[in-house]
């Protein structure tokens, strides 16, 4: 069986622009604090939603709307009709992340099929296993901390299927429970819905070499030809003492491709592609050479070379934690 | 569509010098009669800058000696070329090729901006509002500007086309790639 390949619709055109490049299924989030790409610009109002959802279904690919943050308290309101109006769109599934809003979607919407999304950080088969049981969820999204053995160890376990990230943007920490960027915008990506608000990053330049800033702090300076990055906390270029380096990670993002014979090996039924927040552009260059690569795995074929590293942050990629040695 | 951003074309010396010359006030009326007409035909764009549909950007051409003044004043948009150094709430500069490119949704913005092509100064989220609902809009300039040149549109689509091939610059929406 062909694996799937999820891609992400930051607006209508995105969307568009996926399913037409071969997307099997796209992902999108309503334009408010519900969903974890809450960017200026960017998601879709009620209307545009329902229009997606059957362009979608129209060329045979599924639509799936993440509401992956967390409710503040008292306001449950919001992502309740968050799931209630994805419900009535006609999406193929919701991903959420809070287990209040697992248990409203199971008990409201019987019907509507609920994906734990990577916001949940649930790494190990136990905990996947009891969202099963208890919320009737059927695909989990790995964190991308998870090794290709581990990926593998945990669907020889876990009871539902998983999906894994393969392209864009790495988040190494413990997703859904990082307070990095909180601490220095006092907005959380985890409950309004953005990691880096752009409202609080500014971009300096000092002489030719380019300061990017979050909330004041000097996150990085790249030099005068050197790729400039988006300015996030687990990115950074700190220095400390005599010392300047990157504290927790690379402004690298992750490319998976040439891992994905692997990743089938291992029992992961969809591949994900990060990035709601990118262009239409990227996104459908993204989906068709994903969707090249699963075609030909399954044909027996090499997987063709990619050509993606420009468009990445950093214009360099990484495995990631699939082939980590470090820990 | 190309799998990688290609080498963005630089407008040759010989029309940035040609534009010192040019009188910039009818530059103005035209721009902001087709931004008007684009707002027409495109609502979503506007609605979609959500609290920045009246912020002031500078689109900065950087191998051109104009800037253009975008106000897009809550759908009734207001365009103004301008020399010098003109202050906005947002600047986005970069070549005009890259800039048309991101209008035509050639290139993405990041890649763009990753490769240091396209620089932001200001506010950030206003300007990836615009970019955002700029990408999502669709436009053709070309287009939008032969309709307003009947009846000289279909010459006018065909020197675009030709001008296109030329130089590189993506002057008109692409063709969609056949679907999967």
């Amino acid at each position: 069986m062909v694996m799937e390949i999820v891609c992400p619709a930051g607006t209508p055109a995105a969307l568009r622009a996926a399913v037409k490049a071969g997307a099997h299924t796209v992902y999108c989030g309503f334009n408010d604090e519900t969903n974890a790409r809450n960017f200026p610009g960017l998601n879709f109002d009620r209307a545009e939603m329902r229009e997606g959802v059957g362009f979608a279904h129209d060329h045979g690919s599924k639509a799936l709307v993440a509401i992956n943050t967390f409710p503040r308290a008292g306001d449950q309101v919001l992502w309740h009709h968050a799931i209630d109006d994805a419900a009535q769109s006609g999406a193929d599934a919701v991903i959420l992340a809070d287990p209040g809003l697992l248990k409203y979607a199971a008990r409201n919407h019987p019907g509507l099929r609920l994906h734990l999304s990577v916001q949940a950080a649930a790494a190990n088969a136990d905990i996947i296993n009891f969202y099963a049981c208890t919320f009737g969820v059927k695909r989990v999204v790995l964190p991308r901390v998870l090794s290709v053995p581990e990926i593998a160890a945990i669907n020889a376990e876990a009871e539902v299927e998983t999906e894994v990230f393969v392209f864009g943007g790495l988040c190494v920490m413990a997703e859904g429970r990082c307070s990095l960027s909180s601490y220095a915008t006092g907005l959380s990506p985890n409950m309004n819905g953005v990691c880096s608000p752009a409202s609080h990053v500014e971009y300096r330049d000092e002489n030719g070499a380019l300061d990017a800033k979050l909330g004041g702090f000097t996150i990085h300076r790249a030099a005068k030809n050197e790729p400039a990055p988006y300015p996030t906390l687990c990115k950074g270029c700190f220095s400390a003492g005599s010392q300047t380096g990157h504290l927790f990670e690379d402004p690298v993002s992750l490319n998976a491709e040439q891992l994905i014979p692997q990743l089938k090996e291992a029992g992961v039924t969809a591949l994900k592609i990060e990035g709601r927040q990118r262009s239409k552009s990227y996104v459908a260059q993204v989906v068709r050479n994903f969707r090249a690569a699963v075609d030909a795995l399954e044909a027996g074929q090499p997987l063709p070379q990619g050509m993606l590293a420009r468009l990445s942050e950093g214009q360099a990629v990484t495995t990631g934690a699939y082939k980590k040695t470090w820990r | 569509m190309p799998h990688t951003q290609p080498q963005i074309p630089i407008c040759p010396a010989a029309l940035a010098k040609l534009l010192r010359l040019t009188p910039l006030v009818p530059v103005s009326l035209s721009l902001t009669a087709c931004s008007r007409r684009i707002a027409n035909r495109h609502p979503g764009l506007f609605r979609r800058l959500g609290e920045h549909s009246r912020k002031r950007f500078i689109l900065d051409p950087a191998d051109l000696p104009v800037v253009l003044c975008l106000e897009p004043n809550g759908g009734q948009p207001k365009v103004r070329a301008l020399r010098g150094r003109s202050e906005g709430d947002a600047r986005i500069s970069g070549p005009l090729a890259a800039l048309l490119g991101l209008v035509h949704g050639t290139y993405d913005g990041d890649a763009l901006f990753f490769a240091r092509d396209l620089v932001i100064e200001g506010d950030t989220a206003a300007a990836l509002a615009l970019r955002n609902a700029v990408d999502d809009a669709e436009l053709d300039l070309s287009q939008e500007i032969a309709a307003m040149s009947a009846p000289f549109s279909r010459f006018l689509l065909r020197a675009v086309a030709y001008a296109q091939r030329r130089t590189g610059v993506s002057l008109a929406r692409p063709e969609e790639e056949a679907a999967w």
